[in-house]
């Protein structure tokens, strides 16, 4: 019956089918409401941003890179501001760190634009956007990935892991230093504005939000207590995105919002159900089923570049010449 | 004698095209791309006007064609570099038309000759122009065959060879489908009456390809003003978030 569904659309199904202007090709909508609200369901129930797997789902249904990058941008704007309020009324967000990161993913987003520009007119942005996203999902899976079958095996074995002591090393001998008095740190500004930075570039050029470089970063790098580290994160990720989803609006014209709407209806959605979902499960087998689909769509993209395509050739706008 | 017979051919044919002429009907002469927009198909009909009676030798035939605006395209070759397929040479095909279709009465190759097709540029090989090919690159014809190939592919040009049905030498209909990721513009609506390859009359009309409404409203939007438009996509984006996670929290409450 599913089958026949599939091959005689319905009226229904066929009124469904959504033009979207900027993207300039019909995708049916409840596929974009179901994607947005399955990997909202992924980011309720592990707190990621989704970023990182919305965009690579979007080019696998045939939305042309630049234009899922800067769309999911603006998405990301969407879900971190909902995400921001909740730790805004439980005070878990350093806004004086959450400003120097700030400032770092600004500059970072625009370096990150002009790289994303030059590369599109040599032809080669599709290339940097799919090499980043088999780079970064390759490493972060396979980390996930292992680090989840530990906690598993540790968790069977009954025993506590080692508390981690805290390093003190060159990071608190970088002058600049400043005091963060909601993270009870006394540390050089360097570190922070340099993970900024860096994750505005990768913002700008994959369309995520960064949560998954920085986070970690924030606790093993610059030490930051846990509970305020992911409120904080999502106060910079709002601004970084936002100046990214408008430096790509007005250089490239690749944001379209009724993608980036229907996505969000979705993805809102999704997520409360999956932050219920995430409360009542067993963590760390979630966790590597998230690793494994990490892996996967690494794998997908990865066997993309590799394998000799079907066409060598492709189509782009001349404009500009 | 034979030569006599040909000399009467050539002196006949323009006499031939004054007295045939197309008279031409379209279903629509506008396409509105709407938010819901997914293709469309276009009636193209019509009657042969004459004074005098039918005309002896090869029956009429008929080329309906549809051709959408011709913008500059870059194309792209992927060689295998460092282990990854990577676009290297590249190439700018001058002219190549976003939408192309050919409908005939009967096999392309009986309706048209290779002569006329160049003179009215009928076939897309022909629409598509590219001279600064580069010297350079090896197989620069290649490019422009991977023009042909990849909108073959994608249906936005295609060739549908007796699909024009032609009643009595003299009213004739055919129906093109337009897929849905068209390109806006100008599309030109081209009809030829051949006769044993000969193009013995033709006639153009234009057909309006336009975005509407909310589709309309955004793309202008966001070409001619980006930044209200980038702001407008972050106010929207913010009022989603700040809205839906309102909404649920006083769901949990209740």
């Amino acid at each position: 019956m599913y089958r026949d569904a599939r091959h005689n659309p319905s009226r229904l199904e066929e009124a469904m089918q959504i033009y979207l202007p900027i993207a300039e090709v019909s995708v049916n909508a409840f596929l974009l409401l179901g994607l947005g609200g399955m990997v909202g369901i992924l980011s309720g129930m592990f707190g990621v941003g989704g970023g990182f797997l919305m965009t690579p789902l979007l080019f696998f249904i045939g939305i042309p890179p630049a234009v899922a990058v800067a769309t999911e941008a603006n998405q990301i704007v969407a879900s971190s501001f909902s995400g921001v309020l909740a730790h805004f009324r439980r005070r878990t967000v350093d806004l004086k760190m959450g400003t120097v990161l700030l400032v770092g993913g600004l500059a970072g987003a625009a370096l990150g634009v002009i790289l994303f520009n030059y590369l599109k007119s040599l032809g080669q942005v599709d290339l940097l956007v799919k090499l980043c996203y088999v780079v970064f999902l390759g490493v972060i899976g396979s980390l996930m990935f292992v680090e989840s079958l530990n906690a598993l095996r540790k968790s069977r074995k009954g025993g506590t892991p080692p508390a981690k002591r805290r390093q003190r090393g060159w990071i608190h001998a970088l002058p600049f230093k400043m005091r963060f008095r909601t993270s009870g740190l006394y540390i050089s500004v360097i570190p922070p504005v340099l993970v900024g930075l860096f994750v505005g570039v990768l913002s700008a050029i994959m369309g995520v939000g960064g949560g998954f470089i920085m986070v970690p970063a924030m606790i093993y790098l610059l030490g930051m207590p846990t509970k305020v580290v992911v409120g904080t994160s999502l106060f910079q990720i709002i601004f970084v995105t936002a100046f990214t989803t408008m430096l790509h609006a007005t250089t490239n014209y690749t944001v379209d919002v009724v993608l980036a709407v229907l996505l969000l209806v979705g993805g809102v959605v999704g997520a409360q159900i999956g932050t219920v979902i995430g409360a009542r499960m067993p963590a760390e087998q979630l966790r590597v089923l998230l690793a494994a689909l990490v892996l996967l769509v690494c794998g997908k993209l990865a066997l993309d570049l590799l394998l000799q395509p079907a066409e060598l050739f492709s189509l782009g706008d001349a404009g500009g010449h | 004698m034979l030569r006599l017979i040909l000399a009467l051919c050539l002196v006949c044919l323009p006499v031939h095209a004054a007295e045939e002429q197309v008279v031409l009907g379209l279903s629509q002469d506008r396409v509105s791309i709407t938010a819901n927009f997914d293709g469309s198909e276009i009636l193209v009909f019509g009657a042969v006007k004459r004074e005098a009676p039918i005309p002896e030798g090869p029956p009429l035939e008929v080329i309906v064609s549809i051709v959408g605006p011709s913008e500059p395209v870059t194309v792209r070759r992927k060689e295998k570099k460092f282990g990854i397929w990577v676009n290297t040479d590249s190439l700018v095909v001058d002219l190549a038309p976003s939408f192309y279709a050919v409908a005939t009465s009967a096999p392309f190759s009986e309706v048209l000759t290779q002569t006329e097709d160049l003179r009215y540029k009928v076939s897309v090989e022909r629409a598509i122009r590219s001279v600064g090919a580069d010297m350079n690159i090896k197989g620069a014809q290649d490019f422009s065959a991977a023009v042909i190939r990849i909108r073959e592919d994608e249906g936005l040009y295609s060739i549908r060879e007796n699909t024009v049905a032609v009643d009595e030498e003299t009213l004739f209909r055919t129906s093109i489908d337009m897929p849905s990721d068209l390109t806006e513009g100008d599309y030109t609506a081209r009809i030829f009456l051949t006769r044993g390859g000969k193009v013995v009359s033709s006639m153009e009309t234009s057909i309006d390809v336009r975005k509407v409404g909310l589709e309309r409203i955004l793309y202008t939007m966001s070409r001619e003003q980006p930044i209200w438009y980038g702001l407008m996509s972050l106010a929207i984006a913010i009022a989603a978030g700040w809205g839906a996670s309102t909404a649920f929290r006083l769901l949990r409450e209740n």
